[in-house]
């Protein structure tokens, strides 16, 4: 399993991302400038202030030359996370639906988040048992967040159509809403269930040196998927 | 020629910024004033005026949650 992690002049969260995806598998940097996403099974876009923010935060990186390479990633299906700035990235370049806007507080917010895992049946929560509290009641993972420009928005009628597909896969927890996103929306992936973003940072929880490892399970379920699509081209090649 | 873009959030998207100016401004003992919105101007020099949309369209403005004005000239 090879991660590839994205690396534009202004990420800083790429490191961690590298880290956190090598406690999974192999993981390499990807440079902005090179149309070469060089055969990895997945793809990180990472968190940071990638061109400074320049403009609208991710507004320039979904130009990079890589972003074309992982923008037909996506298109054939291949695994697409982003965290952060990542987020921002993926919805400036309308691999997902919505839009970052600045933090309802218009401040700078960094702080420990509990987030409900909605959907747990996708390709990023598969591994994502998290602290079960009861049946029928969503896991619960605890990750940093640290970003001014996280308040999730879309209009009205593709907030409704994402609730209806299931594409909704994380909210903050009651309380934990630090930047006012709409319907508390924290996560979300594509229709095909292939991309996906999120706020906050799941490299930044993956040792427990840090206090929880709940992010870890992202890395992990995004492995599962990789292996068990493997296994079916496999087992669908040998028939 | 010098062409002027400016952007705009969307109305009835929450606007913290000009909300902030909004307040802040009383303060200053300036009354009567509402509806404050804060955006952002791009100026350029360009060739070809009718690329401008196109411009705003791809890169300038986030269509999804801003207006864009274009003042050419």
């Amino acid at each position: 399993m090879r991660f590839g992690v994205l690396q534009f002049p202004g990420s800083c969260d790429e490191v961690d991302a590298l880290h956190a995806a090598r406690r999974v598998g192999d993981a390499e940097l990807l440079w902005h400038g090179e149309r070469d996403l060089k055969g990895v099974d997945a793809v990180i876009v990472p968190g940071g202030f990638s061109y400074g923010d320049y403009l609208r935060a991710g507004a320039i990186a979904r130009f990079a030359p890589v972003m074309e390479a992982v923008s037909e990633f996506a298109q054939a299906g291949g695994l697409v996370l982003g965290i952060c700035n990542g987020f921002q990235v993926l919805c400036e370049a309308r691999l997902l639906p919505g839009a970052l806007l600045g933090n309802a507080n218009r401040r700078f917010t960094f702080r420990q988040v509990e987030l409900d895992v909605v959907q747990a049946d996708t390709a990023f929560t598969r591994a994502c048992a998290g602290r079960v509290r009861a049946a029928d009641v969503p896991a619960r993972l605890s990750i940093p967040a640290k970003h001014s420009w996280g308040r999730y928005y879309a209009d009205e009628r593709t907030l409704d159509e994402l609730e209806a597909a299931g594409q909704i896969v994380l909210r903050y927890a009651p309380g934990h809403n630090i930047n006012a996103s709409l319907r508390d929306i924290a996560g979300v992936r594509n229709a095909r269930g292939n991309v996906f973003g999120l706020m906050p940072h799941p490299e930044h929880a993956v040792d427990p040196l840090t206090g929880s490892t709940d992010g870890l399970c992202i890395f992990a379920s995004m492995r599962l998927a990789v292996e068990s699509w493997a296994r079916d081209t496999r087992t669908t090649l040998s028939d | 020629m010098r062409a002027r873009v400016l952007i705009r959030p969307k109305a009835g998207i929450l606007d913290p910024q000009g909300e902030a100016v909004q307040r802040a401004l009383p303060a200053l003992g300036f009354t009567g004033v509402a509806n404050v919105h804060v955006g952002r101007l791009v100026e350029l020099d360009v060739q070809d005026a009718s690329q401008l949309e196109s411009m705003c369209e791809k890169l300038l403005a986030n269509p999804l949650v801003e207006d864009y004005e274009i003042v050419a000239g």
